[in-house]
């Protein structure tokens, strides 16, 4: 591809906007924060992306996604790089993604509540008085319970609504 | 599948090979004690997740299972980047999956705790909180390491061990402050894990040669903090501290108990039935 015939980067990302995770399907990647940079090399597009966990088995088929995504689009030069620093946050899934995975039923994260190994408080834990309030994606009501912290993958907690007594997934904060 | 024969003569072969190397390193470059601190962390982090692994299908509920699994994955994912940079400080073209697959007991790094067999449920949970504690305690000091590499694999693990911590804390005070039988038995797990504890802790040459680079913290400092969380949490738990002093060493220079091996037959099979097979 010669750099005149590049696409803009903006159309790059909006092509990415429409690829789905594929354990999540109702969230794109950017939704999801893990496309951290794409920019042209010369005539090489270099995509960076970020793990969500560091064992999290999605990470090869989104890479192969991508690349399947551009391709798709007549990227011919395509480089895919792996970013750990700053380290994947729940606070970056974005305002929309949020909602879809609301809708979708799993409750969204909480930020600032993600677990940093500090026991103060697992008492209280313990007690089931914890603050941290997850509303049921399901009914909107906020009393529900954990279950367990964790779920179906590895970015998700199990909850139960005690109102319409649904179980639901929490994607939990990290 | 190769005979006992054949088995037998390459791990005398590489039992030797591995002594000539620790050998070698007595006046070690730098980089020897690099990469095999690096598999020590690596290492830990592969054979833990290989033993919650085995639980996968069989705990005593679903919750926990996923839970096992999860735990299990995170560590497995983890091993990837460290055995993945000590494959590329060493320079010698051997990838994560070279240096799990095609490594024999001997030249493994992890401490003994981890490759103890799961016992009963409570006895995992146990071998987990005493590793967690500690594992949360030294990545949050490696955020600081000199090596950028280590401070950016140590500050994505530590979200993730932070989970295990409180999780494996909680359990271990659900149920040491739990029913007569499940008292017992996590004071009996207790018991017989306290002997394997004191290994991570306890610094050698190649620890004292990372402290003294800053790529890593001292050991004590570590140590200072785990004896506070451990005694906490049993305290909570009801549970008493063993008063043994006896601790079993060994693993972090590659001198293993019988249960590694079991662990590596079935880990390595394939890639040792069926060099370089892929899935």
């Amino acid at each position: 591809m010669t750099t005149a015939a590049r696409p803009d980067l903006a159309i790059v990302r909006r092509w990415l906007s429409q690829v789905p995770d594929p354990e999540i399907p109702v969230i794109s990647l950017t939704d999801l924060g893990i496309i951290r940079d794409v920019e042209w090399q010369d005539d090489t597009l270099v995509v960076t992306v970020t793990p969500t966990y560091s064992g999290c088995p999605a990470t090869s088929v989104i890479n192969l996604d991508i690349e399947a995504a551009l391709r798709a689009r007549g990227i011919e030069k395509l480089r895919l790089e792996r970013r750990l620093s700053p380290p994947w946050t729940t606070d970056w899934i974005s305002a929309e993604g949020r909602e879809k995975l609301r809708a979708y039923g799993i409750a969204p994260p909480v930020d600032g509540t993600a677990a940093d190994g500090r026991l103060a408080g697992r008492v209280a834990r313990l007690a089931g008085t914890s603050n941290l309030v997850i509303a049921c994606p399901r009914c909107g009501s906020t009393k529900t319970e954990k279950v367990s912290q964790f779920g179906s993958t590895p970015c998700k907690a199990s909850y139960r609504c005690t109102d319409c007594l649904e179980p639901f997934d929490y994607f939990k904060c990290i | 599948m190769p005979s006992l024969t054949d088995v037998m003569t390459a791990d005398a072969d590489l039992a030797r090979a591995a002594g000539i190397r620790t050998m070698a390193a007595k006046g070690a470059a730098p980089e020897d004690a690099f990469v095999d601190w690096l598999c020590r962390m690596g290492d830990n982090c592969l054979v833990l997740g290989h033993r919650v692994s085995e639980w996968c299908g069989h705990s005593p509920v679903l919750e926990e299972d996923i839970a096992l699994a999860n735990t299990a994955l995170d560590l497995i994912g983890q091993t990837q980047l460290w055995l993945g940079l000590a494959g590329e400080v060493e320079g010698k073209g051997r990838s994560a999956d070279n240096l799990a697959y095609l490594r024999d007991a001997a030249q493994f790094r992890n401490v003994l705790l981890v490759e103890r067999p799961n016992g009963d449920f409570g006895q995992t949970l146990m071998r987990q909180f005493l590793f967690d504690a500690w594992h949360m305690e030294m990545l949050r000091a490696l955020q600081k390491s000199t090596d950028t590499r280590v401070a950016e694999i140590a500050a994505k693990a530590a979200k993730e061990v932070a989970y295990h911590l409180e999780r494996s804390a909680d359990l271990v005070i659900r149920l040491g402050d739990g029913t007569e039988e499940s008292r017992a038995r996590m004071q009996k797990a207790l018991n017989v894990l306290w002997p394997y504890t004191g290994e991570m802790s306890a610094p050698d040459a190649v620890d004292t040669a990372m402290a003294e680079a800053g790529i890593a913290p001292d050991l004590a400092t570590v140590k200072a903090a785990w004896d506070r969380t451990v005694a906490e949490v049993l305290a909570e738990a009801t549970l008493s501290l063993p008063t043994g002093t006896f601790q079993h060493k060994g693993g972090k220079q590659g001198r293993h108990t019988e249960a590694l091996g079991f662990i590596l037959a079935d880990m390595q099979f394939l890639q040792r039935a069926y060099p370089g097979g892929t899935w």
